[in-house]
């Protein structure tokens, strides 16, 4: 392998890890607190989808509007992330009760019982324990993997028909991808020990700072360090999130007793 | 269909449909700003830290 083919390849791996580490990282995310069957499902319909759609366009697919996606995908992860994140805050600092779903889904299948109709907001809790899919673990999957997955096609393209090895510089993904999914199976068992509210906390951290920084890169705009920025990102929407639990703490009303009922019911 | 859109809302929006809206208006104006040659990386971050802080203000003292 000569040096050029040698700086190819490392190149590749490189970049391609940082977009399949992106990509597990959310799927490990809705993967722990959500659903593991639906997560896994929305992997393999986002491989699927990337499949053919890099089968369909085959080169042309570097024309896809990679800002349109990032768009679209980074405006909702950040939604669906801040709503996650706001629950996660009041949960920890004590204005909602910690096992909010469980409770939510023991009232409604009380409801269902007796023939009434339940509240739309406990869609969520109903599926996590449902035999059904859960769309959001499944959606949020489905979106992580299709977009870091055409992010490394771009990536293999690019790097690959500029050194005019297109074979090697795939190769090399493919590596990345596989050393990213056998660690990322390596983890899961250690991250299913962590406490479920610390994981929920942290997802929300995770979606809402992929969420801002993928719709700030769809809107023309650029973060200084491009995808290391990330590594300042992330930590610095924790600490505010720390920040606003110790804010709320400070402004709350007399601490309730551990395992009474909610101050506030919050949807 | 009503339910249907119901869902899809509940879905994407959730309870607190500022904070999207919010969120449109903040990669809106990212999108405008950079493109009139201004940087604007900074915007959306700020934005989001605003709109979180809005939201849970209305908890706060409760």
């Amino acid at each position: 392998m000569t040096g050029s083919q040698s700086a190819l390849a490392v190149s590749v791996f490189l970049a391609c890890t940082v977009e399949a580490v992106e990509a597990l990282t959310i799927v490990l995310a809705v993967g722990t607190t959500r659903s593991w069957r639906s997560a896994l499902y929305g992997v393999g319909a986002g491989v699927l989808a990337l499949a053919v759609v890099v089968a369909a366009l085959g080169p042309a697919v570097s024309s896809i509007p990679i800002g349109a996606l990032r768009v679209s995908v980074g405006g909702l992860l950040l939604v669906f992330g801040l709503q996650w994140l706001r629950k996660a805050v009041l949960r920890a600092s004590g204005l909602k009760a910690l096992h909010d779903e469980e409770a939510i889904f023991a009232r409604e299948a009380e409801l269902a019982r007796s023939g009434g109709t339940g509240a739309s907001g406990s869609a969520s809790a109903t599926a996590s324990r449902s035999p059904s899919i859960d769309g959001y673990a499944f959606a949020i999957a489905f979106k992580g993997v299709l977009l870091e997955g055409l992010e490394v096609a771009f990536i293999v393209l690019t790097f690959g028909t500029n050194q005019h090895d297109v074979g090697l510089a795939a190769a090399a993904a493919a590596v990345a991808v596989i050393v990213v999914v056998v660690a990322g199976v390596a983890v899961r068992a250690p991250l299913a020990r962590v406490p479920e509210n610390t994981m929920k906390f942290v997802v929300g951290v995770l979606l809402s700072s992929f969420g801002t920084f993928w719709l700030t890169e769809g809107t023309g705009a650029h973060w200084p360090g491009g995808d290391a920025s990330l590594l300042a990102l992330i930590p610095g929407m924790g600490l505010f999130a720390i920040a606003l639990v110790a804010w709320l703490r400070a402004g709350a009303a007399p601490a309730r007793v551990p395992g009474s009922p909610p101050l506030e019911r919050v949807p | 269909m009503k339910r249907a859109l119901l869902a899809i809302w509940d879905f994407v929006v959730g309870d607190d449909w500022v904070t999207a809206a919010g969120v449109v208006v903040a990669g809106a104006a990212t999108a405008a700003l950079q493109s009139a040659g201004v940087v604007a990386w900074w915007l959306i971050p700020v934005a989001v830290a605003v709109l979180l802080t809005r939201s849970l203000a209305r908890h706060r003292g409760t």
